[in-house]
């Protein structure tokens, strides 16, 4: 142990901490908020990659989805079920992220001028930042498809499946799916190893190593399927 | 070898601070960076002027009191303590910049001599086990499991130097937490207190004002022990099992 010499400290022992007011409580959230992300995304991109089954799959698929559980459920009713549920993740991963980032910031007021970054990877580095920018690109993505439904072509928005390829037919609207897939990408990649470490799962070497496995593989599987559809679209794959 | 150091000067704990340049010559490349520190101290003492202060005490990497920020790096560029780093790890001609710890919890005092205090009021919230005074108990009356006796043992090997915190963007304590946990906990005789430990050490590291995980792993690259960050997931799932058990 340090057995600095030192001046008597102001700071003193506390007492009555809580688990559930901890950091790692903070943490906890983000990496179980982040895992139904990961969930939704999987579904996601399943549904996207119904395309490549041609026009009247991919349309019936979103129409399935609005009639899904029916009669049980109302028009749209899983939909709705699965929106609450991601905003409520939306809000415990911002709320955790920021109070997270505003508890480091206090941490190191005084910076180094000197300071190397030796073992992180990029990833790791840019979360903050990157969780940010998936988030506006959600914004701009829901504006574009769910709630505006902007067909940069100017054709009928009421068919999905025309939709999307005459949206993709337009370069910067693949551009910044593109952008946004590599910032969605490496925010999974370093993600999904942090909410296992977080929730305690990477107890040894093994482990651990699997861990980071599966970032990389996370990551390039729903970047990389996600990314397949507007690809596809701009190489002429995927037509009218 | 001749060498520029760029050194932080602050005259104590309430004053600002500043870089600070100075030469320093002839250095011999099986010095300890400390070594070539006290060389420096020297010649300001000869010249009259106010010499660098910097902790040390065993000055054989087992202590933990050494604590340099040296280009950029805790303990600089060889995973070891700063007392154990040589200059043969420089070329001549380099310049080297030393700087203090840098993370509000460990408030700098004087130069390159930072406050860990902290840490002992970490470990004195929940860092031991309790035990009966009087003769010592017979060590194998209680068997421990090999696997598990080593991880607590390499756990053990942490000095609480504070690289951890120092190298951490995020300003954690994390590892150093992660390592006293796995430590006590891994044995027979840290089960009693397990819940209460992890909670009330936590609880202290937070009021200390260290910041929270990333697990984007400088800590333990900065490591001069090598503790892996397994410890930081044995942490966590700790802290998970005392939620679970409702403290």
């Amino acid at each position: 142990m340090t057995c600095v010499a030192t001046q008597l400290s102001n700071r003193t022992l506390v007492k009555g901490s809580r688990s559930t007011r901890s950091t790692i409580a903070l943490k906890l959230t983000m990496a179980i908020s982040g895992l139904v992300f990961l969930g939704y995304l999987i579904l996601h991109m399943y549904g996207n990659l119904k395309v490549f089954a041609g026009h009247d799959a991919f349309n019936e698929y979103a129409h399935h989805l609005r009639e899904f559980g029916a009669p049980m459920l109302p028009y749209e009713g899983l939909l709705w079920i699965v929106r609450v549920v991601l905003l409520v993740a939306l809000v415990a991963h911002v709320w955790s992220a920021l109070v997270l980032t505003g508890r480091a910031r206090k941490a190191r007021t005084a910076k180094y001028t000197v300071k190397k970054n030796i073992a992180s990877s990029l990833s790791s580095r840019t979360m903050r930042w990157g969780g940010l920018a998936i988030f506006i690109f959600v914004v701009w993505h829901l504006l574009h498809f769910t709630i505006g439904k902007v067909n940069p072509d100017g054709g009928p928005t009421n068919d999905p499946y025309n939709l999307l390829v005459d949206s993709f037919d337009v370069w910067w609207m693949t551009v910044i799916y593109l952008l946004a897939m590599l910032a969605l990408g490496m925010h999974l990649h370093h993600g999904t190893w942090s909410a296992a470490q977080t929730l305690g799962l990477t107890n040894t070497a093994k482990s651990r190593a699997t861990a980071k496995r599966v970032g990389w593989v996370v990551a390039i599987v729903i970047a990389g399927g996600f990314a397949l559809v507007p690809l596809s679209v701009l190489f002429g794959i995927v037509t009218k | 070898m001749n060498l520029t150091l760029k050194i932080w000067r602050q005259k104590d704990a309430s004053s600002a601070g500043a870089i600070e340049t100075y030469q320093v010559q002839d250095i011999s490349p099986d010095m300890s960076f400390l070594e070539m520190l006290d060389t420096l101290n020297e010649q300001l003492n000869e010249a009259g002027q106010d010499p660098v202060a910097f902790d040390s005490d065993c000055r054989e990497g087992i202590c933990g009191t050494c604590a340099l920020m040296i280009n950029g790096q805790a303990h600089g560029p060889e995973v070891t303590t700063t007392c154990q780093l040589h200059m043969r790890s420089f070329s001549d001609g380099d310049t080297i910049t030393i700087e203090p710890w840098r993370a509000d919890p460990f408030p700098v005092l004087k130069d390159l001599v930072v406050d860990r205090s902290a840490f002992d009021r970490i470990i004195q919230s929940g860092g031991f086990i309790s035990a009966n005074t009087g003769s010592a108990p017979e060590a194998n009356s209680v068997p421990a499991p090999r696997d598990k006796a080593m991880r607590a043992f390499n756990a053990a090997t942490c000095i609480g130097c504070g690289a951890c915190v120092a190298a951490c963007p995020n300003g954690s304590a994390s590892l150093f937490l992660g390592a006293k946990i796995t430590h006590l906990g891994e044995l027979p005789q840290g089960q009693p207190e397990r819940d209460s430990r992890v909670v009330a050490m936590v609880g202290q590291h937070d009021h200390e004002g260290f910041g929270g995980c990333t697990n984007i792993g400088e800590c333990t690259a900065a490591c001069p022990k090598e503790i892996p960050m397994d410890v930081i997931s044995q942490l966590n799932k700790d802290l998970r099992t005392a939620m679970k058990h409702g403290l």
